[in-house]
């Protein structure tokens, strides 16, 4: 057991409690939580600071329309509702197509009648799945479209890609890949695959799902490793502008990519998890503490951190 | 790094002060550690008889004041129609009953209670030397003479008075001693013979009078000789010369005067009187902070009435159960619902016991569980829904303790006692869990929180933790220390040594 813990000292995996008490809490400035716990308040800071995000279709914060959604949706032949405040995938209600009139296709071959959807809208409202139970709003958002590279890896549902930012600077990436058994969603602990992704070559290193090592997605018996993750260059580019719009030190910015519009940030996270160590097989610990090495880096641009990042990244973060 | 200090001087001041109060109140005040602890007490009663003659009586009684080795709880004057003031001139103290005229034969009383108390030494004042006596010839040849004496075969002013005690014992005594010892003025009188021998040596040294606790009807003063070595007060058995008083020696007065006095009247009888009793520990500190009077007597929770008392035998104990929590999930990572939810349940289990508590727990949550799911098909709002669930489960309450009844098994009735509004977000947070993560991950955070309840329970229901934590209440003061110690642990929780373990595995 200590030698376990030695170990991972070694290989500076970030624990929990190490990641609240020396990253998130003295680096996370409060006042903007609420600027990434919101996805709406995110969405807009980041159009502000010219961002691409998935379009925001409408916004429902009345049990009152919750019950009368009928005409918002009238003109949407697709389209994913979820909790302004969600988490984890919590929430989520994709609508892939239309069945027939207020009648939708949804996930996993479901059909979805208005009033499912206007039930669901008002559990979001009540704050079902919001951090503490707070009232909530409900986003309905354009349904994203993976890109056909992309697609062959995930057939199920849209893959999306995380970039832990520290100070400005990307230090780690994994792609999160959906699978039938996480019901299209792509959040590791619902049984989505994770695999690391090298930040200089955009090549996905390794694969677990649920703690577990694979090499090929269980659904298309496709492999998973040393897939090369299209538009690398440019996913890297906008996560690292992300900190130009919400600056908080320690975060996760989650993109996907549209075949139509390319890469988009689907959200930021003040409380990334740590599961991308065990993706990545490496631990976070020493690749903050290279970039804790450096200079103010948050004063640098966007440019030179993405620069640094890589240089870092070549240098295997200062360990060769 | 000055957050860090700051932290590290909050938490060693926390935890300092509250050990020290608490090691004060048990060493000082003598709360014991352990409830059932008993302490003996003695109660020690002079009755005075008198026969009073024609005009005022004036009766005289010395109390004790200086007790080493013990202490004093409280005491009663028994005296009907008499005047009482008490006298005090130095370290001396002395009753003073008066009545202008008495007809019968009277009997008055003092009871005084003792405990023992090894860390009150207190004793007279620091004497100055006394002058070389000068008594008459030949005695005051003879003192000289066995000054010269013992002097030439002691070291110090401890061995002096040994070898003295043990020259005056003994069969054969010297022919200067034997005539002390022979004289009418000093025979059977060995205090006297000491003291004037050890002030021919210029040794301070006064008669001590007292007695050896243990019960009798019916007792007598024994005297013991003190002396004055220029640094303590050293006790000498005069019968032996042995040094040290007894365990059980109950010191009353200092002196060779009688410990009565009475004018106006005939003593009839003096009789003294011990009586042991056994007192609870906890009882005779309460007793004794209230005597003395300390700073901490106010802040007892024995000041609170007695159905408060229970309230906060209860209260006192979450602090124990939320920092088995911060262990839980800080320390070992165990998944639960909410914060301290397990330690309400906790505190539920503590009525209801810990196996048919968990078994209740198991069938309310797991029906409630069962019937929020078919409610969830009438797609109802989120705060109607929770009352639904909440009525759901106070009727399996009453369902549990009348099934229960009816069947023989009286603990089902306590299930009343859960807390039921936790009960019912429990239900409801498990259900949105299970359909969102899953059943497993819904399950795992159930049985976490049932473990962490169980494991609070334990510790919380340790009859050392229950003592403790009431007797003690400071001690909630390390409790916060320790809190805030754990609130900067950045070290792994052990699920993530499991969690993580494949990292370990392959260096790279
Ligand atoms: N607009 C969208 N189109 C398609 N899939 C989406 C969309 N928004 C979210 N998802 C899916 O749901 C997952 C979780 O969404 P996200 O916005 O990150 O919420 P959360 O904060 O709950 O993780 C994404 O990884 C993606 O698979
Ligand atoms: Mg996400």
């Amino acid at each position: 057991m200590i030698r376990l813990y030695r170990e991972l000292k070694k290989r500076g995996v970030l624990g929990l409690n190490a990641r609240n008490a020396r990253y998130i809490m003295p680096r996370n400035p409060r006042r903007y939580y609420p600027l990434v716990d919101n996805k709406i308040l995110c969405k807009r800071r980041l159009v502000e600071h010219a961002v691409a995000v998935p379009e925001l279709l409408g916004e429902v914060g009345s049990q009152y329309e919750a019950g009368h959604l009928a005409n918002k949706l009238a003109d949407l032949d697709e389209f994913v509702i979820k909790p302004a405040s969600g988490s984890g995938g919590d929430g989520i209600l994709v609508a892939t197509g239309r069945y027939e009139d207020k009648v939708w296709h949804g996930s996993g071959g479901r059909l979805l009648a208005l009033s499912d959807i206007e039930y669901h809208v008002s559990g979001i409202l009540t704050g079902m799945y919001s951090l503490g139970g707070q009232i909530d709003t409900a986003m309905i958002e354009s349904l994203v479209h993976t890109d056909q590279r992309f697609r062959q890896l995930a057939p199920e549902g849209v893959p999306d890609i995380r970039v832990i930012l520290y100070r400005g600077i990307p230090v780690m990436a994994m792609t999160r890949l959906p699978t039938r058994r996480s019901s299209g969603k792509a959040n590791l602990h619902q049984g989505a695959i994770g695999a690391g992704i090298d930040l200089v070559t955009g090549l996905t290193l390794r694969a677990v799902m649920s703690s577990r090592q694979v090499d090929l997605h269980p659904d298309t018996r496709h492999s998973v490793v040393d897939f090369q993750i299209p538009d690398w260059e440019t996913l890297l580019t906008i996560a690292t502008r992300c900190f130009e719009a919400i600056p908080l030190g320690y975060m996760g910015i989650d993109l996907v990519i549209d075949q139509d519009h390319g890469p988009l940030v689907l959200e930021m996270n003040a409380r990334p998890g740590l599961a991308i160590q065990i993706a990545n097989d490496d631990g976070l610990g020493c690749r903050l503490a290279a970039v804790d090495r450096l200079d103010n880096p948050e004063s640098r641009s966007a440019q030179e951190r993405l620069k640094i990042g890589l240089e870092l990244a070549r240098d295997d973060w200062g360990r060769k | 790094m000055t957050r860090l200090i700051h932290w590290l001087l909050l938490v060693v001041a926390l935890i300092s002060v509250g050990l020290s109060i608490a090691i004060y109140k048990h060493r000082v005040l003598g709360y014991p550690l352990q409830s059932e602890h008993i302490e003996p007490t003695w109660i020690v009663q002079a009755r005075i008889q008198i026969t009073p003659g024609s005009g005022p009586i004036k009766a005289s009684l010395k109390l004790p004041t200086t007790t080493p080795g013990m202490g004093q709880l409280r005491e009663n004057f028994i005296s009907r129609g008499y005047g009482l003031t008490i006298q005090e001139t130095g370290p001396a103290r002395e009753a003073v009953w008066t009545v202008r005229r008495a007809t019968q034969r009277q009997s008055l009383y003092y009871q005084a209670v003792f405990y023992r108390d090894a860390i009150n030494q207190r004793f007279l004042p620091r004497p100055g030397f006394p002058e070389v006596p000068s008594l008459e010839e030949p005695f005051q040849t003879a003192m000289l003479a066995t000054v010269e004496e013992v002097r030439r075969q002691s070291a110090d002013i401890a061995t002096f008075t040994t070898s003295l005690l043990t020259r005056i014992n003994s069969t054969a005594p010297t022919e200067e001693l034997a005539l002390f010892l022979n004289s009418p003025d000093y025979r059977g009188q060995r205090v006297k013979i000491a003291q004037e021998i050890l002030a021919g040596a210029r040794i301070p040294s006064v008669q001590v009078n007292g007695f050896y606790l243990a019960d009798a009807s019916r007792t007598q003063p024994v005297r013991w000789l003190a002396v004055h070595n220029q640094r303590e007060w050293l006790f000498f058995d005069p019968a032996t010369g042995q040094m040290g008083l007894p365990e059980n020696f109950l010191v009353w007065w200092v002196g060779a005067e009688p410990p009565i006095d009475v004018e106006g009247a005939t003593l009839v009888d003096l009789v003294w009187s011990i009586r042991r009793n056994e007192l609870a520990a906890l009882d005779l500190a309460e007793q004794r902070s209230a005597a003395h009077a300390t700073w901490l007597a106010p802040f007892s929770l024995f000041n609170l009435p007695v159905q408060a008392q229970s309230v906060y035998a209860v209260l006192m104990l979450v602090p124990v159960g939320a920092f088995i929590m911060i262990l839980m999930r800080n320390v070992v990572g165990m998944p639960s619902f909410g914060t301290f939810m397990p330690v309400l349940i906790a505190l539920a289990f503590r009525e209801t016991g810990l196996l048919a508590g968990l078994v209740m727990f198991t069938i309310v949550v797991a029906v409630g569980l069962s019937l929020r799911f078919y409610l969830a098909r009438l797609h109802l709002l989120l705060v109607p829904r929770l009352t639904a669930v909440l009525i759901i489960v106070v009727f399996l309450m009453v369902l549990l303790s009348l099934a229960s009844h009816s069947l023989g098994w009286e603990v089902g009735l306590s299930v009343g006692l859960f807390p039921m509004v936790i009960l019912a977000m429990i239900i409801e947070r498990m259900s949105i869990v299970w359909e969102e993560r899953g059943p497993s991950e819904a399950l795992k955070e159930g049985l976490g929180s049932a473990v962490i309840a169980a494991l609070a329970f334990s510790v919380m229901t340790l009859a050392l933790v229950q003592h403790m934590a009431f007797v003690f209440p400071e001690l909630m003061l390390v409790m916060l220390g320790l809190t805030i110690l754990m609130g900067r642990y950045s070290g792994y929780r052990l699920s993530e040594l499991l969690r993580f373990r494949v990292l370990a595995r392959k260096s790279r």
